[in-house]
């Protein structure tokens, strides 16, 4: 009651500035991700911390309206998710809801965000249905998707000689959908594929399967896994010798906090496709250094992905002079991204965020100059190239 | 009046008033899992028999009602029969294999079965993976009723739940529900008396598998959503957890426990993994302190006072 009454007052004294069409006097915007599972890291309080940063920017008030940042976590299970996010929009009145890893968690609450109106930044999941088969007038694909991890490293790896290649893949769909789409971007950019094998879901001993990719003599050898299975993976690989003896390993679903806890001795040789890295340029790392100094790590591309998203989001409502979804949706679509993440990135009519993404090296202990210097550039892919053209994604926004 | 119907009344009162005060998707979730934890009683408070397998039940439907309502396009009562259906075939295959044995290998058995049901769904196109399937509609119940207002779906959930229990109180209070519980008691004497115990078992663990699968095609109706958290094992530990909590062999008991237990995951959600500690708390300071559960304990506590 108290922020309405003094809502209401500032309404009344800047009347005459903007007739605001705020509802509930208050820009709520809710960051749901895992706050204490494998996603943490990569999320979890840093996305909370990288949203509440973009609010900051703008004083903490959009026209004249406090803006409050609410989180929770969704514990990776979709139904946990939804029911969080149902509560949310119905009885707590959140406005915009970001973030959001796990793709079955991020897919549930697309349906409930196109549902009920509300805008959905999604940063932290990969599936690239979210701007396909289940696309929204509401939903914006911030960060990075599938298509563009198995698309980038495929495809910047051949170019960069690494033209033979053998799968390690995670015996599910998620990782199924990793090999193939690499293994097509691999073949259409003239590489070969030598060979595969599945390994069951949460494996903690790869030495038969890292043996069988040894054994096959191929230049690049893919981790189509995520999560405990590419830290495993990973580091028996380095246990075997094998980026040692010349086969390089490429991580398709890898973050700079997975090589951070890997360590540079284990990870160095790993390749990575990101869209974000903290040490690109001066204004990512003035931005990084900010977060560094409240989270005690550097921010992921997730984190950095919600920053620029939120950012986007509350310029938006600014311009459109209401938080109604319509209206800043279609402002958000009609302007360009610019901050410190993204230059002049637009939004695809499917919400796809339209933005370069990076080919990384994980650099070996010896050129790393201190804490957090892991990576080193190999190549960047542009927007155009990053993601998969608009047409083919079948989403039913697209005529 | 019968005495006993009072605590019924009331509880039909506060369930037709909840949805007014409380969320009605949250209170929606606590009916599924309460009518889940009853089935699951049904085997280990009146038959004796510990499964460790009911999400698979439960899980199965789940996904059984969701495709055959998003894909198929079939209408939600519809969707509802087949994932039921489709349980009690799970139900029959498994209590076929698992009744053969008891105590720990009986429970072993069927956490066995049900994580082949699990990798099933891993694996099998159809379930889509890790991401479920997602988006059910809520299709209008018998072409009228419709389901798409919460408040709606809210009392039609009420009544699947609520006829469930009867036929839930009903079996246990028939004579068929006192000979499994002369088969708990003592089956050599059972069969003794002339009983064939195994195919009251089996029967006993189809109707559980059934009931179990009405509770999770009705979440799938809820939630719009069928993942892979319904049929994992962890589900058939939670089940296992409500029915103890709230006691083991009563009818309200399971009610009381999934009340006890969704409430804690949905409130405490903001603690996390603590969630998991706290449960484990519970659980330990039940079996120690409350062997009878919450229920148990005040009927109890009830019937010393009377005496």
């Amino acid at each position: 009651m108290k922020s309405f009454v003094a809502g209401l007052s500032t309404a009344l004294l800047l009347a005459s500035a903007a007739q605001a069409q705020i509802s509930d006097n208050v820009i709520k915007i809710g960051v749901m991700n895992d706050q204490s599972g494998l996603y943490a890291n990569i999320s979890g309080q840093g996305s909370v911390l990288a949203a509440r940063m973009a609010a900051e920017e703008v004083g903490g008030k959009v026209l004249n309206m406090p803006i409050e940042i609410v989180f929770a976590d969704h514990q990776n299970k979709p139904d946990v998710g939804s029911n969080i996010v149902r509560t949310w929009i119905d009885t707590d009145k959140v406005d915009v809801i970001a973030d959001v890893p796990t793709s079955s968690v991020a897919l549930a609450v697309q349906q409930i965000a196109r549902e009920k109106k509300r805008i959905f930044l999604i940063s932290g999941a990969a599936s690239s249905d979210l701007t396909g088969k289940a696309c929204s007038p509401y939903g914006f694909h911030w960060t990075y998707d599938t298509y563009m991890l198995a698309n980038g490293t495929g495809n910047a790896l051949v170019r960069a000689g690494g033209d033979s290649w053998f799968f390690l893949t995670a015996d599910y769909a998620f990782g199924h959908a990793l090999e193939r789409d690499t293994g097509e971007s691999v073949k259409a950019s003239g590489g070969k594929i030598l060979g595969a094998v599945r390994h069951p879901l949460n494996t903690s001993d790869f030495s038969s399967f890292l043996l069988q990719a040894q054994a096959s003599k191929a230049k690049i050898i893919g981790l189509a896994n995520a999560g405990g299975d590419t830290i495993n993976s990973i580091k028996q690989a380095a246990e075997f010798g094998i980026v040692a003896g010349g086969q390089r390993l490429a991580g398709l679903l890898v973050f700079v906090t997975d090589v951070h806890s890997l360590g540079l001795k284990t990870a160095q040789g790993l390749v990575v496709s990101e869209s974000f890295y903290w040490d690109l340029n001066d204004e990512t790392r003035a931005w990084s250094k900010k977060f560094m100094e409240r989270q005690k790590a550097m921010p992921t591309m997730v984190q950095a992905g919600v920053y620029s998203a939120v950012r986007h989001y509350l310029a938006a409502v600014k311009d459109a002079g209401t938080d109604d979804a319509d209206k800043v949706a279609a402002k958000m679509r009609s302007s360009r991204i610019n901050d410190m993440f993204s230059k002049n990135a637009e939004i695809r009519a499917d919400g796809r965020v339209l933005r370069d993404a990076f080919l990384l090296q994980v650099k070996s202990p010896a050129e790393s100059k201190g804490p957090w210097d892991y990576y080193k550039l190999l190549a960047t892919i542009p927007a155009s190239e990053a993601f998969r053209p608009l047409k083919d994604g079948g989403c039913s926004l697209v005529n | 009046m019968d005495r006993r119907l009072l605590p019924a009344i009331v509880l039909l009162g506060v369930a037709l008033a909840a949805p007014f005060i409380v969320y009605p998707v949250f209170l929606m979730k606590v009916l599924c899992f309460a009518l889940f934890a009853c089935a699951f009683n049904l085997l280990i408070g009146y038959v004796g028999l510990v499964s460790f397998g009911h999400a698979a039940f439960f899980g199965g439907a789940a996904y059984i009602t969701a495709y055959s309502v998003k894909v198929w396009g079939w209408p939600t009562e519809a969707g509802l029969l087949a994932g039921i259906a489709v349980a009690a075939l799970l139900g029959l295959a498994f209590g076929a294999i698992a009744i053969r044995r008891q105590g720990i290998y009986f429970a072993m058995i069927t956490l066995a079965l049900s994580q082949m049901v699990f990798f099933f769904c891993l694996q099998a196109k159809f379930t889509g993976g890790e991401d479920g399937i997602q988006s059910i509609p809520r299709r209008p119940l018998f072409g009228v009723i419709d389901l798409k207002n919460e408040l709606t779906l809210y009392y039609v959930v009420l009544a699947i739940v609520l006829s469930a229990f009867w036929l839930i109180y009903r079996t246990v209070h028939s004579p068929f529900g006192q000979v499994l519980k002369s088969i708990r008691e003592n089956e050599p004497r059972a069969v003794s008396l002339g009983y064939r115990a195994e195919h009251y078992k089996l029967l006993a663990f189809v109707l559980s598998a059934a009931l179990s699968g009405l509770a999770g095609s009705l979440k799938s109706v809820v939630f719009q959503l069928a993942s892979l958290t319904d049929v994992q094992w962890q589900m058939s530990g939670e089940v296992i957890l409500m029915t103890l909590v709230g006691g083991l062999g009563t009818i309200f008991g399971p009610v009381v426990g999934a009340v006890v237990v969704i409430t804690m995951q949905n409130y405490l959600a903001p603690l996390g993994e603590w969630v998991l500690v706290i449960q484990g708390v519970i659980f330990v300071v039940v079996v120690l302190a409350f062997r009878r559960g919450i229920v148990g304990e005040i009927s109890a506590w009830l019937s010393r006072l009377r005496a």
